[in-house]
């Protein structure tokens, strides 16, 4: 059954309205108000405004989403890599089951669950100095940035390992078992063989989960409200407080605009392999 | 292999499972334990008095969880209907019909994942105060929605086009009409992938939290906003229960979505 052009046109132009309305023109409108004063007119003084005040936050915030995407992709190769090369079932099957719990689990919440966690008299620091590994009056909270990094390492490496780990699994085993028999360790087998072949997978990961990360409110402003943290938290503070959607907007195509660079890196390695093949 | 030699081996693996397992659970437990502590002071390591009372108190009738809970439950009811409504269709068209600039039109919905959304709020937001959207429930089910659209339409592209076109051939050929085999076979057949995004939008929608602070609060109360206010009012508790409610329906999602995502579909979506 093909339903006829008209027809196709018709199903699909409802969903494409909602879209142009909720989407396109949203996304065009905040980036007219951030080349815009009060008045309407064209400036760019709400640019000076947001570099000048959120400096350190303009820099640390692709510094805190890059630094968790790096340890996300170490550990999704890790834990993709034992589940495929792992030769003992049963840690495969705990590992397996394990990871994935976050998985689903929304940032306020996994942002809660830090808030306790992290603290100073949080469960990580009670555990290390039960174990005898810290000393108690060294013990210091961990809600500051490197707590953002934390809770996007937990909340987004499941999501970038099982897509990683479903991509090695479906790999033509053979040349796996090659490289095995010619007596290559795992750890080689994994880097040589197995990393490169996933590769794409993994970079369309990485980059849908540091676009969401870069959208998140609620883990900024739970566990770092003070400054160095995330400009999502400046543009939340800049409308609360003061009403000041331009800054605000301002803000967000900066943040557009990282996002874009990180496509645009992407896309022209996967050109040119493309062209190189 | 001597038994000296096998612990050597499983130790540090052991451990690191350990270690592992611990990075996973230790937050969540933690949760757990808030959820029942009375009383919890520096420097004790664990509360000093358990009990329920805060859950008592959560889930009082007349409790503002309560509320909170059944609002989003509604929000997200619509939410899922609104997206099905508008991606049945629109899914349809993308993997059966003949659509000029296809690969382009389903590149446009994947755009809202494309671009960080909170600029994008922020203007929804400011769009919708001049049309007495804010403080609404249309409103927060409108961006829920803008949001949910890019999972319920690729998913539901991929469900289509996962069918057999066999099978309608053979149902046309008999003398079916075009309705009747849109309604008996290929509906039938990606059922499980259009259950599949409605659970997706379903989940987001219960869980959203950045759209409904701009549009919603602080008229709609919606679970995730009471757990933000709870948090930043110093009420552990009543922010470690609401977070434990949200918790639930994702840790059920993560067990069956492999039942309802199955590989076939998933190997379509984008194509």
């Amino acid at each position: 059954m093909s339903p006829s052009r008209l027809l196709s046109i018709l199903l699909i132009l409802p969903a494409l309205v909602v879209l142009l309305a909720l989407f396109v023109y949203p996304l065009g409108f905040s980036v007219v108000s951030a080349f815009t004063d009060r008045s309407g007119a064209a400036t760019l003084e709400n640019f000076h405004t947001a570099f000048t005040t959120y400096r350190s936050d303009l820099i640390f915030t692709p510094a805190i989403v890059g630094l968790s995407s790096l340890l996300i992709a170490v550990l999704a190769i890790a834990i993709g890599g034992y589940l495929t090369l792992g030769e003992n079932r049963a840690a495969v099957r705990i590992l397996g089951a394990v990871y994935r719990w976050p998985l689903f689990i929304p940032f306020i919440v996994a942002a809660q669950c830090m808030r306790t966690f992290l603290g100073r008299n949080g469960m990580m620091n009670n555990s290390l100095m039960a174990l005898g590994v810290l000393d108690p009056a060294q013990a210091q909270s961990f809600l500051d940035w490197r707590g953002i990094v934390i809770t996007f390492v937990w909340k987004q490496a499941p999501f970038v390992t099982l897509m990683v780990a479903g991509a090695m699994a479906s790999l033509d085993r053979s040349t796996i078992d090659a490289a095995r028999n010619l007596g290559a360790s795992r750890l080689r087998t994994l880097l040589e063989i197995v990393v490169p072949q996933v590769r794409d997978t993994l970079y369309v990961g990485l980059i849908l989960s540091f676009v969401v990360m870069m959208s998140v409110l609620s883990v900024p402003a739970m566990i770092a409200s003070d400054s160095p943290t995330m400009i999502t938290r400046d543009m939340a503070w800049r409308i609360e407080q003061l009403g000041d959607y331009h800054t605000a907007n301002a803000l967000g195509f900066v943040s557009y605009l990282m996002t874009g660079l990180v496509a645009w890196f992407y896309l022209r390695a996967t050109m040119r392999e493309r062209a190189g093949r | 292999m001597s038994a000296r030699k096998s612990v050597l081996l499983w130790l540090p693996r052991a451990a690191a499972l350990l270690l592992f397992a611990w990075f996973i659970f230790g937050p969540l437990s933690n949760l757990l334990i808030w959820s029942v502590a009375e009383r919890w002071f520096f420097p004790n390591r664990l509360p000093s008095q358990w009990g329920f009372r805060w859950w008592e108190y959560v889930f009082r009738p007349q409790g503002q969880a309560m509320q909170s809970l059944w609002l989003s439950i509604w929000i997200a009811v619509l939410t899922t209907v609104v997206c099905l409504v508008l991606s049945i269709p629109a899914g349809l068209a993308l993997a059966r019909g003949r659509l000029p600039w296809r690969t382009l039109l389903l590149l446009l919905f994947l755009l809202p994942q494309a671009f960080p959304n909170l600029p994008i709020y922020i203007s929804i937001a400011q769009i919708f105060y001049t049309l007495n959207l804010n403080g609404t429930v249309l409103g927060v089910v409108l961006v829920h929605a803008s949001h949910g659209l890019v999972y319920s339409v690729w998913i539901t592209t991929a469900a289509f086009a996962a069918v057999d076109p066999e099978l309608e051939n053979a149902a046309r050929n008999i003398g079916a009409t075009p309705t009747r085999t849109f309604l008996n076979i290929s509906l039938p057949l990606a059922a499980p992938g259009i259950m599949a995004s409605a659970i997706f939008v379903f989940l987001e929608s219960l869980d959203e939290f950045t759209g409904s602070y701009f549009v919603g609060a602080p008229e709609v109360r919606t679970l995730p906003l009471l757990l933000y206010t709870a948090a930043a009012g110093g009420s552990i508790q009543v922010a470690s229960i609401s977070a434990l409610i949200l918790l639930v329906p994702s840790i059920a999602f993560m067990f069956v979505v492999e039942r309802f995502l199955k590989a076939d579909v998933l190997a379509k979506v984008g194509r």
